[in-house]
Parts: structure tokens; sequence; C-alpha cells
């Protein structure tokens, strides 16, 4: 039966260790089928709200919901149908990789033992499922971990950076198999600083910073909010180009980039741009608009927070 | 099947895949085939030992004579070995966060590990017990044995009572294995525990030998260890028997419930 509660619904979450705040009032929404990006530098408390979602670490404050149950008051109930892991998977080395599967699938007291054999072959492992996992790469473990997290027969897929460790191959892999995950209905949330990954994977992403949320919605959104549109501009002449363009009221941020310029403006204003430097003379070789990478969101976000918080 | 007894299970596959799991084990088995090739080499014993007055005249005194021996030390270090490293090597080997996010309650978990942890002590004295049994019985036969009162007993009722004993003298050991599993718990490492567990049990032969009063001394876990000798007196000194049961009782229930507290609420981070 289709469940319709939010997979996480976290409210004012707080975590402080000492003097430290690892998780500042933090507040998410990951709804059904989102594959959601957790975005955020190191040490930034994403794997800190992870742990507490998890039912790892008590919070200091705050309520965090999974499909409407309190993992926080409420385990191992809370975590029917959640699976994952924070930082690498870790494995009992001297049993193999299938014995350490049988186990987790007994501790799930729910008799998907039967799955094993097939998930090791989804992770393609199941030519070394009978050594020991103490011989295993780090990618193996990776792949070992989602197998042990599918298991559960997840709704909430938590994983805590996934190709950490991978080879380019085996990212790619994880990145196809998260996807198809996400294709048969899976919700996953995704903890990355890998902002291709997210951009790539992700629908919805919250990036945290120091603790707190500093965006959190679609990235369609996100690049709505930036504002203005971002245009690279070539012409014959680079340096009166910009002298026209910051002649030009609706035209900001106008700076260089080699031998091209790059500025900002609203799309209608785009076309008096190229007519006030075609009337300055200039050749224009190329007006070519810039879709802003997440990456540059996620700097001005979190640089952004920076430099308010030292001005404070 | 509970969850407890799941994570007993799996505690015991655990166990057996461990190299660790075999030195207090094969330390018990090599013990009484030691000590009878010692006693074959040479004349004399150690006579003195309660019934070392039987030693090559029946194989049945040999395994109970080195509970005396093993009472000291040597039982407290196989106990604190692995149940002093059955928490704590989780967070080291950080498997517990894989656990912890499964359906079992950390109760549950903690309920087997500690099963895992007593039924490895009750093996090791079990097989001390077996291969003195057989080592000194191939020495010096399979015949009647004069208990603590001077009464001789039939070889199969000293058998008997010889199980018996065993068991009484595994409650106070596994009281040993309680505090090393809270001290595996509380400090996250195993030689933390393991070496804190047999400063615990040495300091209790300690006070216990510089304790006068004898009603303060039976009080105390060392004391407990003599239990087994009212099982081989006539009659049967239950007084020494139920102390025995309940003041190891005791001293195993503490230990666990503070573990189990400390296991329950404890914040699982990779510190």
């Amino acid at each position: 039966m289709p469940d319709d509660r939010s997979p996480v619904e976290a409210r004012g979450l707080v975590k402080r260790y000492g003097e430290i705040t690892a998780v500042d009032h933090v507040d998410l929404t990951v709804e059904p089928g989102d594959v959601y990006g957790f975005l955020g530098p190191n040490g930034a408390g994403k794997t800190t709200t992870l742990r507490i979602m998890l039912g790892l670490i008590h919070s200091d404050e705050g309520e965090v919901r999974l499909f409407g149950r309190d993992p926080q008051h409420d385990l191992p109930k809370a975590l029917e149908g959640v699976a994952g892991f924070v930082e690498t998977p870790h494995f009992y080395p001297y049993l193999s990789g299938r014995k350490n599967l049988e186990l987790l699938a007994a501790f799930d007291r729910n008799g998907h033992g039967g799955r094993i054999d097939g998930l090791l072959e989804l992770v393609q492992l199941e030519g070394r499922a009978g050594d020991r996992v103490g011989g295993y790469s780090q990618g193996m473990k990776q792949r070992l971990g989602v197998a042990a997290s599918l298991l559960r027969h997840p709704r909430l897929l938590l994983l805590d950076e996934p190709t950490n460790g991978l080879d380019p191959g085996g990212m790619r892999d994880m990145r196809i198999l998260i996807t198809r995950l996400s294709g048969e209905g899976i919700t996953v949330v995704l903890s990355s600083h890998l902002l291709a990954e997210v951009e790539e994977l992700c629908n919805r992403v919250g990036i945290i910073r120091a603790g707190r949320i500093a965006y959190e919605g679609t990235l369609a959104e996100l690049r709505a909010s930036a504002g203005a549109n971002r245009y690279r501009l070539r012409t014959t002449d680079p340096a009166r180009a910009r002298r026209v363009l910051s002649a030009l009221s609706r035209v900001r941020n106008v700076r260089p980039d080699g031998e091209e310029l790059l500025f900002e403006a609203g799309e209608d204003d785009v076309a008096d741009v190229s007519r006030a430097l075609v009337g300055a003379g200039l050749g224009l070789t190329a007006l070519i608009p810039e879709q802003a990478s997440l990456e540059t969101f996620f700097f001005e976000l979190t640089e952004a927070a920076e430099r308010s918080e030292e001005a404070a | 099947m509970t969850g407890t007894l799941i994570a007993y299970r799996w505690e015991l596959r655990k166990l057996v895949s461990q190299k660790r799991t075999y030195i207090g084990l094969g330390a018990a088995v090599l013990l009484p085939v030691v000590f009878v090739t010692v006693m074959a080499l040479q004349t004399g014993g150690p006579y003195d030992a309660p019934l070392g007055h039987n030693l090559r005249k029946t194989g049945l005194a040999l395994g109970l004579v080195l509970l005396t021996f093993v009472s000291h030390f040597g039982a407290q270090l196989a106990a604190a070995l692995v149940a002093g490293d059955i928490v704590a090597t989780e967070h080291s080997g950080k498997t517990l966060k894989m656990i912890l996010t499964r359906s079992l309650r950390r109760g549950q978990i903690l309920g087997g590990k500690s099963l895992a942890a007593f039924t490895y002590v009750i093996a090791t004295i079990l097989a001390l017990g077996l291969t003195g049994l057989i080592a000194g019985s191939i020495a010096w036969g399979f015949n009647p044995l004069t208990n603590l009162s001077g009464v001789r007993l039939s070889a199969l009722h000293a058998l008997w009572l010889s199980a018996a004993a065993l068991g009484v003298f595994c409650l106070p050991l596994i009281a040993v294995a309680a505090f090393a599993i809270l001290l595996s718990t509380w400090t996250r490492n195993s030689a933390a525990a393991i070496v804190g567990t047999l400063v615990y049990a040495l300091g209790q032969e300690a006070i216990g030998g510089l304790v006068h009063q004898n009603w303060a001394r039976h009080y105390l876990l060392s004391d407990q260890f003599d239990g087994w000798h009212g099982v081989l007196m006539s009659p049967v000194d239950w007084t020494l028997i139920l102390r025995a049961v309940w003041v190891s009782a005791v001293f195993i229930l503490v230990p666990l419930v503070i573990a189990y507290e400390i296991f329950r609420n404890r914040d699982v981070a990779d510190d």
C-alpha cells in the first residue's frame, strides 16, 4: 500500500558536542520518490544528521520522522522500510560477504535471506561472496553495503557518500544503480560532497553548512532563485566591450574571463547588449547564455553564509 | 525466535570464526595434558590442593584440582579475553552502527552478546574438565574418588558430582565475564576492558587476602571460586553452594544492568 507520509521530516534538529553545535536547527523534508541530495562540505553536519535519522545518536532538540515514526524514541519500528549506511559501510572481516549478509538478514527478522544471491549478483559480488570481507577492496565493501541495505526491502535508502573509495567505473555503476532503485520507487537520500554526482542523480537538494541548512528545494528552484541569467561574451575588442557593458544600467557583474567577458542580465536586456556593442563598432563572435552549475550555487550559498558570519 | 536468541546465535558464530576464541579454549584443553605429562615425569605433586590427594589414584581428580589453579588468574584471563572484547570490537570495527540500524533492539543485541560470552566461559571450563577427565583417566584410571570430607565415592557418582562442581565454578567466572562486558561497553576499548577485568579479579583476591573477617570475605567474588567445594563434601554443603549462587548472581546482574543502560543510551559515532 502506498505510504503518503513524508519519508523524512526533520524539524529543528540540534546536536551539540560540548560547545560545538554540529547540527543547528536543521529542517528537512524528503518527499516520496525523491532522490534527495544532501550536500555540504566536510564537517558541515551531514553525517551527524543522518546518524540522528537512523537513531544512532540522540538529538538535543527537535524531532525527526521517518514515514511518520520517530527514530529517536521508537526503534527499531521507526526503521521499518528504511535502510542505509553512514560513512563507509563496515562488516565483520573474519566472515564472508555472504555470511555478513546472512547475519544482517537474521537481524532484520523479515525472512529476506532468500534474496541474498540476487543482491550479490546485483552488486556484482557473486564471485567473491564466499571470501572473507577482510580481503575485500573499499569498493567491494561499498557495494556490499548497498546489498546489505537493499536486503531490508527499503522504501527509503539513506546513503552517505556511496561512491566514496570507488574507481570511476565503480562510481558509474553505483550511479546507475541509484537511478535504477529510484526508478523502482525507492526514495533515496544521498549525502555527498560531489556536486556533479548530486546534479546528475538528484531532483531535490538540501545544502548544509556549519550545521545549518543554507538551501532546500528542487534544483530548478535553486537555479531560478539565483536570479539573473549569466552570459559569456566574445568580441573583437574585450576592453572596449567591457566599457560598453559597464555603461548599461541593467547589466551587472561584468568581469573578464581570459579573452572573454562574463556578465549577468535579464533575458530581455541581452538584445540591448548586442545592439550597444554593434553600435560601438564592435564585432560579436559569440554571446552564449550560461547555465550556472550546482557548484556555483553551492559555493555562493556556503561562502555567502561564511561572509555574513564574518561580517557579523 | 526472539531477538536475543537471534543475536546469541550469531554471536556464537562470530566467536567460532575468531582466533582469540581459541586462545582460552586451547589453553583449557592443553593444561590437563601438560599437567599429566609433568606429573608423569616427576614424583610428588600438589597433593595439598583440594582433592590433590586423589592425584595418581583416579583421573576424576585432575579437572577439579586444576580448578583451584586456574581460579587465581587463568580462568579470569580466558573470560576477559572474549567478554572484554565482545562489545568493544563492534566499536573499533565500526560494525555497531551496521547492526544497530537493523530490526533488533539494543538490549537484545547486548543480551545476545552476554549469553555468548557466558557460553564461552562455560565451554572453556567444560573443555578443562573433559580434557582433565580424559587425560587423567588415561594416566591414572577411572577409579573412585575420595571427597573433601574423606568419604570414598564411586567413580560414576564422583563423575556426576564433578559436573555439578564445574557448574558451580562457572558462576563466579560468569560474573567476571559480566564485569568484562561492562568495561567493554563502557570503555569501547578491548585492551582496557581485558586489563581492567584482570585488575578487578586480582583486586578482589587481594582484598580477600587482606580482610580478616570471614563474613566480609564470603561476599567477595573471589571467595565464590571455592563454592564448588560444597558439592564434594559429605554431606553436601549447601550454604557454600547457595552463597556462590547468589553472590555470583549479584556480581552478574549489577554490571549487566549498568552495561545495558550505557549501551541503550550511547551515541554511536566514530569517535
